[in-house]
């Protein structure tokens, strides 16, 4: 629920209608997670429904006649006493670990050292280091993106949200070197008819032939 | 546009000689085909587990070492043609190399440390001086030109490690693992700096286990058992890498 949090906290600073919402939560988070502006009247429309937020009475804001729906009159928000008291608790307790996210690759990965058809293993050590290519692959994407971000202000923001990033992909990496050598030394220790192999991906190494372009930590 | 290649190695062997002993006393592991490219502007990272070739890769592109068999050229030099005095001459001239142990000279400031190698080369002080002010300024150090390695932080030794290897007209910058012992704030500056020396031109090559260091190359190359398994590709575009991370 990080767009209805995230609007509860942004309602904390002042009232603001669906439109500045949605500015504010891209700007601040570094536009990570961009928003349709649908989902923030949506969002919107749910916090008023559970009592935590309201319309500013007789706000300035508010442009046309009262027959004209609340969004298109630009209708400003703010929070009542219960989504103050909601905002603060959200401060106050750590993110919930979610029960383990049904993670293809750790899947993937625990059926590829198990599973053996015709007798044959599946080339564990062929499937790690394609994954690996690939999560370094994002690793260097993100890092790029790092480069370019400023290191304060709404820079900060972003650089944290792309360090959350970079972590997880440099975690994962380290799980695969983790895994490869874990089916080594099991193959070792248990050596079978037919050893996977880690088979030598096509590869070209070309030089680079463009200039990087340059890309904007906001968009 | 394409950018000059700096460096290129083709079907490049390196064979150290018979048996498991030998091999560990001479501390390289046996190259056993390798073809590499690296363009000026390009940083290009090798990783693979220790005992895949990484140290003997880099030796090889830094004209420490000569192939067994391929070629290895750095700009128009054909590194095995050379013999050792010309190896010698290339890198002193056109290489830069930034280890983990940095090697400073303790005794001497870092200003002293980096003119070391143009003095050493027959540059007159007078111009060995302005190059590693340059130098120096590069890497954000002229300001602390007169303090000895002792009063330095691990990561302005490593910056200064890194004026030393660069100083002059180099084009090649090899590093094995140049964040060695750093705090990962103090690696990442690091980092930045060998990112910029390559984006004003440098051809760069850099050793690494650490993913995320790695992940400052254009490319990443994983080598393993003295053969390239695989690479990552040049990135064209990262804009559209965050687009459908939404979480509602």
């Amino acid at each position: 629920m990080s767009i209805r949090q995230g609007f509860l906290a942004l309602l904390s600073e002042e009232p603001m209608g669906g439109y500045q919402l949605r500015q504010e939560f891209e700007a601040r988070t570094g536009g990570t997670w961009p928003l349709n502006i649908g989902q923030a009247y949506t969002t919107l429309q749910r916090l008023e429904r559970d009592g935590l937020v309201e319309p500013v009475p007789d706000d300035a804001g508010a442009g046309a006649g009262a027959d004209t729906p609340a969004e298109s009159r630009g209708e400003r928000y703010r929070l009542t006493a219960a989504g103050r008291a909601e905002a603060t608790s959200w401060w106050q307790r750590p993110v919930e670990r979610n029960a383990p996210a049904r993670d293809e690759l750790a899947i993937k990965l625990a059926l590829a050292v198990t599973i053996h058809v015709d007798g044959h293993g599946v080339d564990v050590g062929a499937v790690v280091q394609r994954q690996r290519t690939e999560t370094l692959r994002a690793l260097r994407d993100y890092t790029r993106l790092k480069k370019d971000a400023a290191a304060d202000g709404p820079g900060l923001a972003w650089t944290l949200v792309l360090d959350s990033l970079i972590f997880a992909a440099e975690a994962e990496v380290r799980w695969l070197d983790h895994v490869e050598a874990s089916v080594l030394r099991a193959a070792h220790a248990h050596p079978v008819v037919d050893p996977p192999v880690v088979e030598p991906a096509k590869t070209t190494t070309t030089p680079k032939t463009t200039k990087n372009t340059h890309t904007k930590a906001g968009r | 546009m394409s950018s000059p290649v700096m460096l290129t190695m083709r079907g490049v062997t390196r064979v150290h000689g018979h048996g498991a002993a030998q091999v560990h006393a001479l501390g390289g592991t046996d190259l056993r085909g390798v073809d590499l490219d690296v363009a000026m502007g390009e940083l290009v990272a090798v990783m693979g587990p220790s005992g895949s070739g990484k140290s003997t890769l880099l030796h090889l592109a830094g004209g420490l070492d000569s192939p067994t068999s391929g070629t290895v050229r750095v700009g128009r030099d054909d590194v095995g043609a050379l013999d050792a005095k010309g190896r010698a001459r290339l890198r002193r001239k056109h290489v830069g190399y930034v280890f983990q142990d940095l090697n400073l000279v303790p005794a001497l400031t870092a200003m002293e440390n980096v003119t070391l190698p143009l003095e050493l080369d027959g540059v007159s002080a007078r111009r060995a001086r302005a190059a590693a002010t340059a130098a120096l300024a590069e890497v954000d150090m002229d300001d602390l030109a007169d303090r000895f390695p002792d009063d330095m932080s691990g990561g302005q030794a490593q910056r200064v490690a890194i004026a030393r290897a660069l100083v002059g007209p180099r084009r090649l910058l090899l590093a094995d693992e140049p964040t060695g012992a750093l705090d990962s704030v103090t690696g990442e500056a690091v980092m930045r700096v060998l990112r910029a020396r390559v984006d004003a031109g440098a051809a760069g090559l850099l050793v690494t286990h650490d993913a995320r260091h790695a992940a400052w190359a254009d490319r990443i190359v994983f080598l393993r058992d003295g053969l390239v398994i695989d690479e990552t590709g040049t990135a064209t575009d990262a804009d559209t890498l965050l687009d459908g991370a939404v979480t509602a």
